[in-house]
């Protein structure tokens, strides 16, 4: 067994109201980054967890994502191997 | 009528709901979250509050409490389930309601009065309101913002399973009435079969004059008329 590092990006859906986002990006632009088109918030979760191999990793959080950590209605993710007990995941 | 009120870490509606059972002569009891089995009961209450912090997505964790195997299989075989506020959301992450609710268009908590139409009085929580009536119930919410896929809301719409809207004084679902930026000013929905209502507003905050509305009190009547033929 290998203990990995998933980081988890959870995003608002695209087309989706983000009002958060809507927020900041005013922020953004009455602080002078006139260039700023869109903003949006999401959030990530880091999951430390022991599998036999990345994909096995990967595949349990994608479970995980499905059944609790994003809701599908509103939220994408993303699922990222970061890094094993011996280092940077490759 | 005997009622569960579950309660969860965070609930806070939950005395106001036990209160509301009890005004209408039913009988209520509180089920602890960890608790199992809901036997003996004639229909289940999720109250309003912020059950985990929600934490997550509001009502995510929630959900995932032991006792919500049991809401889904009570309400899976015809059982009366009512979620408000925060109990809507946990409906929605249990998938026992379509769509889910997002932070408010206007990132402001909302906590004020509210005019409602009620669009369906043919369902079980709403018997003893009339079709069109417009009722002022408190809302006290950060995340009402009911969103859905296009098909879902289309389909919400076709199916008349829209309960309750928020309107204005006079019963127009018109911009300014909408609190949160709900798809087509949403406030309540119940589910296929008709006997799991979801909503916003709080009904159990207007029991009673000194509160300032007695709206409320229809949704209670409604199941207690239902559920208890003998009672009137």
């Amino acid at each position: 067994m290998t203990q990995y590092l998933i980081e988890v990006r959870v995003k608002p859906r695209p087309g989706l109201l983000d009002p958060q986002g809507k927020a900041i990006h005013h922020a953004l632009n009455s602080l002078g980054w006139t260039g700023v088109e869109d903003v949006r918030v999401g959030k990530t979760i880091y999951i430390d967890i022991e599998a036999e191999s990345a994909d096995e990793a990967r595949t349990s959080v994608e479970e995980m994502c499905r059944k609790l950590l994003a809701n599908p209605v509103t939220e994408d993710y993303e699922v990222l191997v970061v890094e094993t007990a011996e280092g940077a995941a490759s | 009528m005997k009622v569960a009120v579950i309660t969860f870490p965070g609930s806070n509606c939950d005395y106001d709901l036990y209160k509301a059972a009890q005004q209408v002569g039913g009988e209520a009891s509180f089920v602890w979250h960890r608790e199992r089995g809901l036997d003996g009961f004639d229909a289940v209450l999720l109250p309003g509050g912020f059950s985990y912090g929600d934490y997550l997505r509001p009502g995510a964790i929630a959900r995932m409490s032991p006792i919500m195997e049991d809401v889904v299989a009570f309400a899976d075989a015809g059982g009366p389930v009512l979620g408000i506020c925060n109990g809507f959301q946990i409906l929605c992450e249990a998938g026992l309601l379509p769509g889910a609710l997002v932070r408010n268009d206007v990132l402001k908590f909302q906590s004020h009065d509210v005019f409602l139409k009620v669009e369906r009085a043919d369902t079980l929580f709403t018997s003893a309101y009339d079709e069109g009536q417009v009722v002022r119930i408190p809302i006290a919410h950060g995340d009402g913002n009911y969103e859905a896929e296009r098909e879902t809301l289309e389909m919400l719409e076709e199916e008349e399973r829209i309960v309750f809207r928020y309107v204005d004084e006079h019963g127009h679902a018109v911009e300014e009435a909408n609190p949160n930026g709900s798809w087509h000013n949403i406030a309540g929905i119940v589910n296929e079969a008709g006997n799991v209502l979801g909503m916003m507003p709080h009904p159990e905050r207007a029991m009673e004059e000194i509160l300032g509305s007695t709206d409320g009190e229809g949704v209670f009547r409604s199941m207690a008329r239902s559920l208890s033929p003998a009672a009137t």
